[in-house]
Parts: C-alpha cells; structure tokens; sequence
C-alpha cells in the first residue's frame, strides 16, 4: 500500500462509512433540531429582555444587566457540565439533550439582548418623538416604529453571533447527547477506525459552511446601508 | 433550602478543593497566554495575506477561513487528538489544543482584522507612499494602528471568547478549571467545585464583558 492508499484505508474507508452513515445522518438529525430549538428560544427571551430594559425600570435594569454578564461570562461548556452534573445534586435532573439545549439558550439569550439593546439605542431619538407626536404609546411606538429598525440594525451581529453559538451543540457530546460529534465519537469506538469522525467533521461542514457563507453575504449587503 | 445549599455552596467541600482548582486556573490562564498569542498571529497572518488582490490567493483564503468558522473548535479538536494517532501522528494534548484552537481562533481573528483593513481609507497608504515609506512600515505605523483600532470592540471580544473556549480542553483530559473541577466534583458527588469554578470563570471574565459592554455601546454611539 502506498502512503495514499493507506491514509484513504485509514480515514476514508469506504467499508465503514458504508456502515455508519445512518448514525451520522441521526446525528445531524438532532444536531438540528437542538439548533432550531436553541435559536427559537434564545432569540425569543433576548428580545424580550431588550425590550423589558426599554421600560426603564431601575432594579430591573441592573438584574437584566447583570444576568446578561453573567452568561457572557460563563464559557457554554461550564454552564453544561454545572446543569447536567449538578442540578441532579439537588434532585433536578436533565437530560442532556434538555442541559444543553438550556445552557446554550441562556448563552444566546444574553448576546441577544446585548445586540437587541444596542440596536434600539441606535434608532435615533426623533423616532421616538415622532411616535408621540403621532399620539402613539410607548408599547405601540416601540412596537410599530423602533423595533422594526432596531431588528434590521441587530441582523448582521445577530447572525455571526448565533451561529457560533449554535456551533455550540457539540458540546452536548460531552453530556452524552448522540448529536453529530457525539455519534461520530460511538461510531468511531465501535469500528476502530477514524472514518465516522471525518464523516461527521464533513456533516457540519455541510450544515454550517452555508450558514457562514450566508452570515458573510448579510454582513456585506447591510454595510451599504450604513 | 438546607439540601440545596448542602449540593452547591458546601463550605467545606469548597475548601477542600481550593487547592486543586487553584492549579486548574492557572493552568486555564496558561492555556490562554498560549491560545490567544497563536490565533492573533495566525489571523493577522491570514489578514495580510486575504487584502492581496491576486485572486488564487483571496479566494481560497476565504474558502479556508470560512471552513474553520463553520467547524465546531470541538469537532476540531477531537479530530486532532482521537483522529490523527491513526495516521501515527499523536500531537498528545497541549499539540491538539494549540492546533485545533489557533486554527478556529485564527480564523475568527482575520476575518475581525480583515474588517478593519479594509475600513482604512486607501488615501492612508497613498499618503504613507507619498512620505517615501518602505510598504513594511506603511502597514506597521500607518495601516495596523488605525485597522486595530477600527474593530478593537469585536478584538476584545474575540479574545473574550478564546479565554472562554480553553474550557473545552477539558474534555482531553487537559487538567485546566473546568477538569479540575469536574475531578473533584466526581470523587465528592458533590456540584460545589463546579460551582466555586464557574464563579472563578466569572470573576475572571466580568471586568472584560464590561469593558466589553462599554466599548460596544461607544461604538454604536459613534454611528448615530
């Protein structure tokens, strides 16, 4: 065998992608749906912590503050491994499925709301004035007339920065999750062979490579507008 | 209440497991005195090379760049560390973690950097060109500064996070802060070290969200 030949035996053997394939292709299944579930929540509770700190409400602001810091600060992983190892401790237990889909939800949510408050403080003041001017409330003016410019200027950020957090997923593979990673590592100590890994590094290639493509072309058309 | 605060802030448990989370910090501040160094040296090396203009070497760039952002670092990682010892390389865990991490870190970096090139006005170079600068010291006195300072926000940031992605080293058996602290909680069945480290995380990490914090808003304050 010549040195090709062997690296193609060792990590592109077609005998055992043949066989572990399925695994993978389940993998990506629940690496999306846990995505989806992340984004869906995360993104949901960030806008509505942005919008409750609009409402400027002092002991309220510093607990959004400070909630947010705190998930900022906090690497995912920490946050995993303290929900799935140490909640049980006081009789809560997760799966780790629901772990991660928590720890990684209030991650989101917290750049979320970083992102969605910059984005409100960034519409200009006189939308607000013209809004009263209108006659229109406060809910009714954030609602019809900042939010939906705040939202366009939050995009691009919000794009880049969920898709590196829902990269995050594989995380769960430390919690036993069998989303991509974590069936590729079982694959992998099934067969003896390091070709369910290289399946699974190209399964997120295949997932996430047109997401950041997508992040870099948002990016670059919302830069003309500025 | 009492059981709760028996599993999560059991003083003595803290105690005793100070000592050895004290060596998993420092190492989690080791690993970042390393990380952070390689994946600003490989970005700004990726910067540079991605703001030529020949295109066989732009987009290929770009292709490569984009395939390190949409890898997880820990798909990376384990790809190194449980992958290539059947080739017969074992880069062992330190050369898995450098690798792995400069290669995602890196990619982050330029793409930041590269941001902030292209933000300098070329009339900068034409002027640095104009004072009869050799090109090396047009991009060290004229373009660097001005891009670092175009996209420092996004920089902190990123840095923020290499720091926050040392504790994936843990999961190969990198006796860093979070390692330490799931041995400890593992021979306790107790949460307190987790807790005691991502407290440690916390304190360490909060000044720079704020500054962070600060340096967004400046910004965005600056564009209205």
């Amino acid at each position: 065998m010549t040195g090709w030949e062997g690296f193609a035996f060792t990590f592109l053997n077609a005998r055992v992608a043949a066989e572990y394939w399925p695994k993978i292709l389940e993998g990506l299944g629940v690496t999306i749906a846990l995505a989806a579930l992340i984004i869906v929540s995360g993104l949901a509770l960030g806008l509505l912590l942005a919008v409750l700190r609009t409402l400027a409400i002092r002991p309220l602001n510093w607990a959004i503050i400070f909630v947010v810091d705190l998930f900022r600060a906090l690497p995912p992983l920490v946050l995993i491994v303290l929900i799935y190892f140490g909640l049980p401790a006081a009789g809560i237990g997760f799966s780790g499925f629901a772990a991660t889909w928590l720890a990684l939800t209030l991650v989101l949510m917290a750049f979320a709301e970083e992102i969605f408050w910059g984005s409100i403080c960034a519409v200009p003041k006189g939308q607000w004035e013209a809004g009263r001017a209108l006659g229109l409330h406060f809910l009714p003016t954030l609602r019809k007339i900042v939010l939906p410019q705040a939202i366009r200027i939050a995009i691009p950020p919000l794009t880049n920065r969920t898709i590196a957090i829902t990269k995050g997923t594989a995380l769960g593979s430390v919690v036993a999750v069998s989303e991509i990673l974590g069936a590729a590592q079982s694959a992998m100590a099934f067969s003896g062979n390091p070709t369910p890994l290289m399946l699974g590094a190209l399964a997120y290639l295949v997932l996430f490579f047109p997401v950041v493509v997508l992040g870099r072309w948002i990016e670059t058309r919302f830069a003309w507008r500025r | 209440m009492s059981e709760f605060a028996e599993a999560f802030f059991n003083i003595e448990i803290a105690v005793a497991a100070l000592p050895i989370l004290w060596m998993g910090l420092q190492q989690t501040l080791l690993l970042s005195a390393l990380v952070v160094p390689l994946g600003l040296g490989a970005g700004f090396g990726f910067a540079l090379l991605s703001t030529r203009r020949e295109p066989w070497l732009r987009w290929p760039l770009v292709v490569l760049i984009d395939i390190f952002r949409a890898i997880p670092p820990l798909v990376l990682l384990i790809l190194l560390y449980a992958g290539l010892p059947f080739a017969g390389l074992d880069l062992g865990a330190w050369g898995a973690v450098s690798i792995a991490f400069m290669l995602n870190t890196g990619a982050y970096y330029a793409e930041i950097l590269r941001a902030g090139i292209e933000a300098v006005p070329a009339g900068q170079r034409e002027a640095g060109r104009a004072l009869g600068l050799r090109p090396w010291q047009i991009w060290l006195f004229i373009v660097l500064p001005q891009a670092v300072r175009n996209v420092l926000p996004d920089l902190v940031g990123n840095t923020l996070e290499v720091v926050k992605l040392t504790s994936v080293a843990s999961v190969v058996a990198m006796p860093e802060l979070l390692f330490q602290a799931r041995q400890a909680q593992s021979i306790t069945f107790n949460a307190t070290p987790i807790v005691v480290a991502a407290m440690a995380y916390f304190v360490l990490l909060w000044p720079f969200v704020r500054l962070l914090s600060r340096l967004e808003n400046r910004q965005l304050a600056g564009r209205r």
